[in-house]
């Protein structure tokens, strides 16, 4: 991000994706771009593809169509301007690991994985477990975590890979308030610092206060954008059907739209997020 | 203790101890089921190689059975990622076919080849002692050195790959974001689980070496939440099990293979009983 040519490549595109399980389409023309420095919500229905959509731009599986273009680059030139948090259910939490094994997991590379981590390394490792208030459960199991710190935990793993970009699958699933406000906290100063975060959310109302940025997925793109472009009723219906309850409390949001969108506005829950939950 | 009785016991501890180290991977990747896949389907290349050289202690055996340990891990692959087969699926057809493939051919073969099913399927951990090599004018069992250099490969290659074996197990996925070659791994694992399986082979048969790579990483789990520690109790149970064994062997004049397994399998439910019966503290 030296010069402002470079800001002007998206951080992601996604051309004409469509993927597939044992032959039953779940994506298909999927086609969008996300600008650098934004906070974008991946938002749709269970089984809407989000999640595939995730391991389809990670390449984790092989898409039916389409490719993925990430600072402009293949994947595997950028890989380590990447960051993947899966979905926390995708592991067994019973794995004997410390919490801060699992966070030195975002230092390894090809390179160092048969040598020992280096101090720059293990440095970046205290930061992030610090970043999350997770320092002081670093020596313990992580059988031991409640979900919302298993979450902290993931969240500093892909902190500590030192991204530009981050590719998050349900970060809030599973945790309380006060750890929702400290996670979103971390992304805002994340997006600040000019690094574009994306993340699969399912909460629609939550999806419009949080993110400026929004694709709206239902097995194929229903919109993707600005969120005041996308967040329209024809959109949701679109991606949601008919499910009336939703959109009638949605409809309630939208017309408060002038309601102040927070977005740098969390310090002033600083520190109480942490911990105990 | 007679001498030969400690060959006997420090072979299958060094076996014990190789196959819990692998095992603890095996078990915490919950791949238990593809170490008995292995164990059974390297049998045909065992036969084969046999038929090809005659021979009992050829180097030839050794590559035919890790060969026919990969097929299968290969095979087994294939048929989950390419015919998207269920994994257990995939694992039930390989390994059956390749290990109905071995009997056929030493039933077939009987009269030719000094290769009984018996020992095939139960091993001969007690002709340990006979089977003597040469240094100068000292005399070792050949097993033991095998079992002593394969103990030194496992150890090996779990101080190189300790690191990326903890990070493929835990989460793959994450593995491969990384950039990192997951297949490359995946498939050294399994040559390393051939190798071991078609070593243990030979000392405990082709039926129990399920119960070595899996019963005492089991019981280690059932303990500890820290990798290292649960490795080096698996060790320790895997060694445990064969002392165990072979004074229960000698007691109840029976096989020691067996009783090594009944041992290690004892540690296990006594194990599961004391985590039963203790309170939680929490
Ligand atoms: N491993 C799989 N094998 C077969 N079908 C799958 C598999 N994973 C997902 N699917 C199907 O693909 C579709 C999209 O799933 P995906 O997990 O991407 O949805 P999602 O939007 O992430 O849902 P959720 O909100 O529940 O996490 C669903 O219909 C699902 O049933
Ligand atoms: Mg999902």
């Amino acid at each position: 991000m030296k010069n402002k040519d470079i800001n002007k490549v998206p951080s992601l595109e996604v051309h004409n994706l469509a993927a597939s399980y044992n032959r039953m389409p779940v994506l298909w023309d999927i086609d969008f771009q996300i600008p650098q420095g934004v906070l974008t919500g991946i938002v749709g229905p269970n089984g809407s593809g989000k999640t595939t959509l995730l391991r389809n731009i990670m390449g984790l599986m092989k898409a039916d169509s389409g490719y993925v273009k990430i600072f402009g680059e293949d994947l595997n030139k950028v890989r380590e301007r990447v960051s993947y948090v899966p979905q926390r259910e995708s592991v067994d939490w019973t794995f004997p690991a410390s919490v801060r094994e699992v966070v030195e997991m975002g230092r390894y590379r090809n390179a160092n994985l048969m040598r020992r981590l280096s101090k720059t390394d293990k440095e970046k490792v205290n930061i992030a477990l610090e970043k999350v208030g997770m320092l002081e459960y670093a020596n313990r199991q992580i059988s031991q975590l409640s979900g919302g710190q298993q979450q902290r935990v993931f969240l500093a793993r892909s902190l500590a890979q030192d991204a530009d970009l981050y590719l998050m699958d349900e970060p809030f699933v599973g945790v309380d308030a006060a750890t929702e406000e400290a996670i979103l906290e971390v992304l805002s100063e994340l997006r600040n610092e000019g690094k574009t975060v994306v993340i699969v959310h399912h909460d629609l109302q939550t999806a419009y206060q949080y993110f400026n940025w929004i694709i709206l997925l239902n097995t194929r793109l229903v919109a993707a954008g600005p969120k005041e472009e996308v967040f329209l009723q024809e959109n949701l219906r679109e991606a949601y059907g008919g499910r009336l309850t939703i959109l009638s409390k949605l409809s309630n949001l939208i017309a408060k739209s002038e309601f102040p969108v927070r977005e740098k506005g969390f310090k002033e829950t600083e520190g109480s997020g942490d911990g105990q939950s | 203790m007679t001498i030969e009785a400690w060959y006997i016991i420090i072979t299958g501890a060094l076996i014990a101890a190789s196959t819990a180290i692998l095992g603890s991977f095996l078990v915490l990747r919950k791949m238990a089921m593809l170490g008995d896949a292995i164990s059974h389907a390297v049998l045909p290349g065992i036969v084969v190689a046999f038929l090809l050289s005659g021979e009992r202690d050829s180097t030839l055996l050794l590559i035919g059975a890790a060969f026919s340990g990969l097929l299968a891990s290969l095979l087994i692959e294939l048929l989950h990622r390419k015919a998207r087969l269920q994994e257990d699926a995939s694992i039930g057809v390989s390994f059956t076919w390749l290990f109905a493939m071995g009997v056929l051919l030493i039933s077939a073969y009987t009269g030719q080849v000094d290769l009984d099913q018996e020992c095939v399927l139960y091993g001969e951990i007690a002709y340990v002692p006979l089977d003597l090599m040469a240094f100068g004018n000292t005399y070792l069992p050949r097993p033991l050195l095998v079992a002593a250099l394969l103990f030194l490969i496992v150890l090996l290659y779990l101080l190189f790959s300790f690191k990326g074996l903890k990070l493929m197990s835990f989460n793959p996925d994450f593995a491969q974001s990384l950039g990192i070659r997951t297949q490359v791994w995946h498939f050294t694992f399994m040559a390393m689980v051939s190798l071991t399986t078609v070593l243990a082979f030979e000392i405990v048969g082709a039926i129990l070496i399920v119960a070595l790579l899996v019963v005492p990483a089991a019981t280690a789990f059932l303990w500890t939440r820290a990798l290292i520690p649960m490795i080096v109790l698996a060790v320790f149970i895997g060694v445990l099990s064969s002392f165990g064994g072979y004074g229960l062997a000698s007691v109840l004049k029976g096989s020691i293979a067996g009783a090594m397994v009944s041992v290690a399998g004892l540690l296990f439910f006594s194990s599961l009983l004391i985590k039963l019966l203790t309170p939680k503290k929490n």
